[in-house]
């Protein structure tokens, strides 16, 4: 190197020199001016957009929280099923856009291709159902009804079957523990709707596409307890949707359970023995009417006396709440809801409306007490009462002579409440009172018993009863003048007649208005519950209890327990003494009155039974029939539609209620181990540290133990159907009660 | 050095001891730019973790292996700084000798890619592949023959004394030697090969002080070409909305206007510090194509933040900085020409390729010397290491 000669450096390149390496300086300053403007001062915005690209979020349904009995027992859960799911962004990551994969497994699930297919598509404005309209991330399922060998089939053969899964998972049942099948009180779920989504956007408990909604019965009252939070879980996801890692997961948090004051065991009791006595009340013959008593419908409710919680409560005719399981299909839900269909999701409980006849005579007393009338006064039980050429007869025409408003309970003498809601009225002033001058004593104490409104049970749609008083009645006639005046003849068939009448002094009280309603009929209208209410409190010493189901919201751990403590709404309008009358009237309906051919050999000495018999007569129709009983724990009310008499229909069927309750044996002992519930449940099941609850053993309600009756056993069916089919069958005809009823029997009935 | 140390028995002898070999003012160790190596090797070695975040998830590429691409990176960089080596033993004045056969070799490799045994690769047809997964990118090593090539015409007239600068022949010959493969190269289409031997060429001839005519008539010939590209519709609409979709991304939303978003995304996300290696959501989700090599800049700005991406540019600011020095510093024109060659080279690929990632200059698919992933890439950079070492280590004591 020294042989080179040195050439020095010329100006020029020197120069140059130095130019390029500024140039290449400014160069590189520009590169970090401008990485510092992107990262520093922009950076935010940058970071923003960043997290919008690769977010996906993956929504995990909760488990939904169990309904429990008193004791624990689940009267609807969740069951395993297997659900095979499809993920979209897998199937449309292959060539054929999924196609083959979704065919390949049409033929393991038996489906047709296309089926599969149309389940995985996207909804939108063009594509008609079926369609998936939940987010395309999340797995589409296919169906819940893979069998464990197809779900095998899926899951050894993966590679067969890219982006399917076939996974367990949780889905709702209703149990129906020892035939008790519950099905209007629990209600049922189905999807969610847009609507509802919307409307629950911003409130703390938002919808997710995917969820279930109660839509009736307990399900829907605590639906936002029972439904939990649903996981979500975000995912990163990368350019072509595929998942590289988690960012954030809100765990799913199951559903709440729901302890209910329900007793599967009575339950079953009530819906068998409801069941049961429609089934004979249909091999009953009406004189009135000339064919056996139809009995299309009926309800039975008891409740706790002392706090008005629900036991028991049943209504006729019911349906498999598992229909609704794993969405209900087109023809099953015209079954139980369309035109020709004897409206089995009613709760006939809460739902069912009707005349209360004679049970009504409770409140009737009470006004005529608050009126001023004596509890032991003399008043004319006669056959007939006659006001201005109509004549209210009594019931079948008897005739007690003069009796207090006791007896008149006990024997359910009619004409002594005419005469007294006569006296009432007349003194109101008659057909044209004053104004102010009404007092409505009998209409005043219907309101005091809570009557024509709700009672306030944690079921959804209860309806309100109605007290046809003179705001009603004015109402009413405004409402319908027009068609009354239109349609009514003066000298045309009944019903002309009537709207005849209407439409000339519809809105007024007239004298025989009053008449009817103080034994329960005409427009007066009760539900089952508020009869449970009612002589609930009579039995308590007046607190009307608002009726209650739910016991206890307890967290799925077992941690949180949050229990329902009955409310009360009101007292009724009667002082201890009289109620402490009343109820001797109402023991003695069951010793020697109304109801004693139905309740003989009860030990009446330890268990005292209060009952009042009804017997509505409802235009067209057959007569509804009433029992309304309590002892100092329960109340039970049963009510049939078109069943004829109150204790006829029901006396026997509310007996073995009680008998159940008890323990009470055939020859009137009582067993205590064999009583299902001898005292209210008080406490509420225990809760394993794990949170679960645990659930005795149920024991199937077995009717003969207790209706060994001696005669007609034979008739008995064998099997122990479900109290799901109403129709009548040959098969129940003759039952031992039929042949163990004397022929010629006194109704004194009403 | 500690292994040498290890050897030195305790120094008695007329031999001096290693270290005072090693450490001597005449020593080779003495000699060479340690900035340079430091920062290239920096470089190298970000570029594998870089590399690394990039492809780990990349399944479709990385043969299932995770570290398939750090593991043929950190190769790339052995065999490069091996290159290095070799270029300082030889030395670049024995090179000099060998420019004709070299020119000769890169410009049949180049021809070689024209025929079937070239291959396309991202739109470029600029390679050849041979078996189990090695191939080569001829145009990387043009670059530096075109350098030494048009440094040694250049040079030879006044490095032997002759002449103060160039004469016009020499620099119309000079530019006939770079021509000839740039036309080669424009015909893969190579387009980004042959801005960057433009950019070559130009600083070939400012520091052979070539007169300003030729300069300022190569820089106004190019502008004349681009006006007259743009005014006659040579090119169809969507190609120039491809070049000008780093300004404008709708332009091209689904494919430059894609890249240069999301890598803006990427890097804009960084912030200060960034996600932290391997934590870039735009990087593992594979946003950004072309991650390992042209759009390996965006990792490190979304990953490393501004201090890590400004790192890089502060190294690769190192390396310029040092081979203006080296430039300046030599005595011979050759070394200077040579120096300022790789000095336009590595700029401007540096600026372009930073740029575009940054949104200020059109995508061009070039690599980030030492950073990104290629061999060839890698090969030829540490081979110009290797001359701007050489040229240092032969330049005068004294200097």
């Amino acid at each position: 190197m020294s042989n080179i000669p040195e050439t020095g450096r010329t100006p020029r390149v020197q120069i140059r020199l130095v130019v390029i390496q500024i140039l290449v300086l400014s160069l590189l300053g520009t590169l970090g001016g401008r990485l510092w403007y992107l990262q520093i001062r922009n950076g935010s915005e940058y970071a923003k957009e960043a997290s919008g690209n690769h977010v996906q979020q993956v929504v995990q349904p909760a488990v939904r929280g169990e309904i429990l009995d008193a004791r624990g027992v689940p009267i609807a859960d969740n069951e395993t099923r297997l659900v095979v799911s499809a993920s979209r962004t897998d199937l449309l990551k292959m060539k054929d856009d999924g196609k083959g994969v979704l065919t390949k497994l049409g033929s393991v699930l038996g489906m047709k291709p296309q089926d599969v297919m149309d389940k995985v598509r996207l909804c939108d404005s063009k594509t008609p159902q079926p369609c998936w309209n939940g987010s395309p991330y999340q797995p589409i399922p296919i169906t819940d009804e893979a069998t464990p060998r197809q779900a095998l089939q899926i899951r050894e053969r993966s590679e067969d079957f890219p982006g399917i899964t076939a996974e367990p998972e949780a889905v709702r049942r209703y149990p129906s523990p020892g035939e008790a099948n519950t099905a209007q009180v629990l209600g049922y779920l189905s999807p969610v709707t847009d609507n509802e989504i919307q409307q629950a956007k911003d409130t703390d408990s938002p919808y997710l596409r995917s969820d279930q909604v109660g839509r009736s019965g307990l399900e829907r009252q605590y639906d936002k307890a029972l439904r939990g939070k649903a996981g979500v879980t975000r995912y990163e996801v990368d350019n072509l949707g595929r998942v590289i890692g988690k960012a954030k997961s809100d765990p799913a948090q199951a559903g709440s359970n729901l302890v209910t004051s329900i007793d599967a065991r009575v339950q079953r009791v009530a819906e068998y023995e409801l069941d049961n006595a429609m089934k004979i009340a249909r091999t009953q013959f009406d004189d009135i009417t000339g064919e056996n008593y139809k009995a299309d419908s009926g309800a039975v409710v008891v409740m706790e006396a002392k706090t008005g919680r629900i036991v028991a409560m049943a209504s006729a005719p019911t349906y498999d709440p598992n229909v609704w399981v794993g969405g209900i299909s087109a023809k099953d839900y015209q079954q139980l809801t369309g035109k020709g269909s004897d409206y089995p999701l009613l709760n006939r409980a809460i739902q069912g409306q009707s005349a209360p006849g004679s049970t009504f005579k409770v409140v009737s007393t009470a006004a005529a007490v608050e009126a001023g009338y004596s509890f032991d006064g003399n008043y004319p039980c006669t056959s007939s009462y006659s006001v201005g050429g109509q004549v209210f007869k009594n019931f079948e025409g008897e005739n007690f002579g003069p009796i207090s408003l006791g007896r008149a309970l006990e024997v359910s003498c009619d004409t002594v409440f005419y005469g007294l809601a006569d006296n009432e009225w007349k003194k109101d002033g008659g057909i044209n009172p004053k104004k102010g001058q009404p007092k409505d004593y009998f209409y005043k104490a219907a309101h005091q018993f809570g009557l024509g409104k709700p009672t306030g049970i944690d079921l959804p749609n209860e309806v309100s009863g109605r007290v046809p008083d003179r705001e009603w009645k004015q109402k009413y006639w405004e409402a319908n003048k027009d068609s009354w005046c239109k349609t009514g003849k003066k000298d045309g068939d009944y019903v002309q007649k009537i709207a005849y009448e209407n439409c000339l002094e519809g809105n007024k009280m007239r004298e025989g208005d009053s008449i009817n309603y103080s034994i329960g009929q005409g427009d007066t209208l009760l539900t089952p519950i508020q009869e449970a209410v009612i002589y609930s409190a009579i039995s308590n010493g007046g607190t009307m209890w608002n009726p209650t189901i739910g016991k206890a919201v307890i967290s799925a751990d077992g941690k949180h327990v949050s229990e329902i403590k009955p409310k009360s709404h009101g007292k009724l309008p009667i002082d201890q003494k009289t109620r402490d009358v009343m109820e001797q009237a109402l023991a003695g309906v069951v010793t020697r009155g109304t109801a004693a051919w139905k309740f003989g050999g009860w030990p009446q000495d330890k268990i005292a039974l209060h009952a009042k018999t009804g017997t509505a007569e409802v235009y067209g129709k057959q007569t509804t029939s009433w029992l309304a009983t309590y002892s100092k724990d329960y109340a039970v009310i049963m009510t049939i539609a078109q069943a004829g008499t109150g204790s006829g229909a029901s006396g026997e069927a509310v007996h073995n209620i009680y008998d159940a309750l008890y323990g009470v044996q055939k020859d009137g002992s009582i067993d205590k181990k064999k009583a299902l519930l001898y005292t209210p449940q008080k406490d509420l099941p225990k809760i394993q540290p794990d949170g679960s609850i645990t659930a005795p053993k149920i024991e199937k309600y077995d009717p003969k133990a207790d209706q060994a009756e001696g005669e007609g056993q034979q008739g008995m069916p064998t099997d122990n159907p479900p109290a799901t089919v109403p129709t009548p069958t040959s098969t129940n005809r003759d039952t031992r009660r039929r042949t163990a009823r004397p022929k010629k029997r006194r109704r004194i009935l009403t | 050095m500690t292994g040498a140390n290890n050897f030195s028995v305790s120094g008695y002898g007329p031999e001096r001891p290693v270290w005072t070999r090693i450490f001597a003012r005449d020593s080779l160790a003495r000699r060479l730019d340690w900035p340079i190596l430091l920062s290239a090797l920096a470089l190298s070695l970000i570029g594998t973790a870089l590399v690394y975040s990039a492809t780990r998830n990349r399944t479709e590429i990385n043969q299932g292996d995770p570290y398939y691409f750090l593991i043929r990176h950190l190769m790339n960089t052995g065999i490069g700084l091996a290159l290095m080596v070799g270029t300082i033993w030889l030395g670049h004045r024995t090179l000099r000798t060998a420019v004709p056969i070299l020119y000769g070799i890169s410009v049949m490799l180049i021809l070689l890619v024209l025929t079937p045994l070239g291959a396309t690769v991202n739109g470029a047809h600029a390679w050849i592949v041979f078996g189990g997964g090695f191939s080569l990118q001829p145009s990387e090593f043009v670059k530096i023959t075109i350098i030494l090539g048009m440094a040694m015409l250049l040079a030879a007239r006044v490095d032997a004394g002759d002449k103060a600068y160039p004469d016009h022949r020499t620099v119309a010959q000079a530019l006939g030697l770079a021509a000839v493969p740039m036309l080669i190269v424009m015909l893969m289409p190579d387009l980004g090969s042959v801005m960057v031997m433009v950019i070559i060429v130009l600083g070939v001839l400012l520091a052979s002080g070539a007169s300003n005519r030729w300069v300022f008539g190569l820089i106004g010939a190019g502008a004349l070409g681009a006006i007259a590209i743009w005014q006659l519709h040579i090119l169809d609409e969507y190609q120039i909305n491809r070049f000008a979709a780093f300004a404008n991304p709708d332009l091209d939303p689904a494919g430059v206007g894609y890249n240069t978003n999301q890598a803006r995304i990427a890097i804009g996300s960084g912030g200060l510090t960034g996600a932290g290696l391997f934590h870039g959501s735009q990087t593992t989700g594979q946003f950004v194509p072309e991650q390992q090599t042209d759009f390996v800049f965006t990792v490190a700005g979304e990953e490393l933040g501004f201090v890590g991406a400004g790192l890089i540019i502060v190294l690769l600011g190192v390396v310029l900085w040092r081979a203006c020095r080296i430039a300046r510093e030599t005595t011979e024109l050759y070394g200077t020409i040579v120096a300022a060659g790789i000095i336009a080279w590595f700029a401007f690929q540096a600026f372009e390729n930073i740029g575009m990632t940054l949104g200020i200059m059109p995508v061009a698919g070039l690599p980030l010397p030492f950073v990104s992933y290629g061999g060839s890439s890698m090969f030829a950079v540490w081979l110009a290491v290797g001359l701007l070492q050489s040229i240092r280590v032969q330049r005068p004591l004294s200097a």
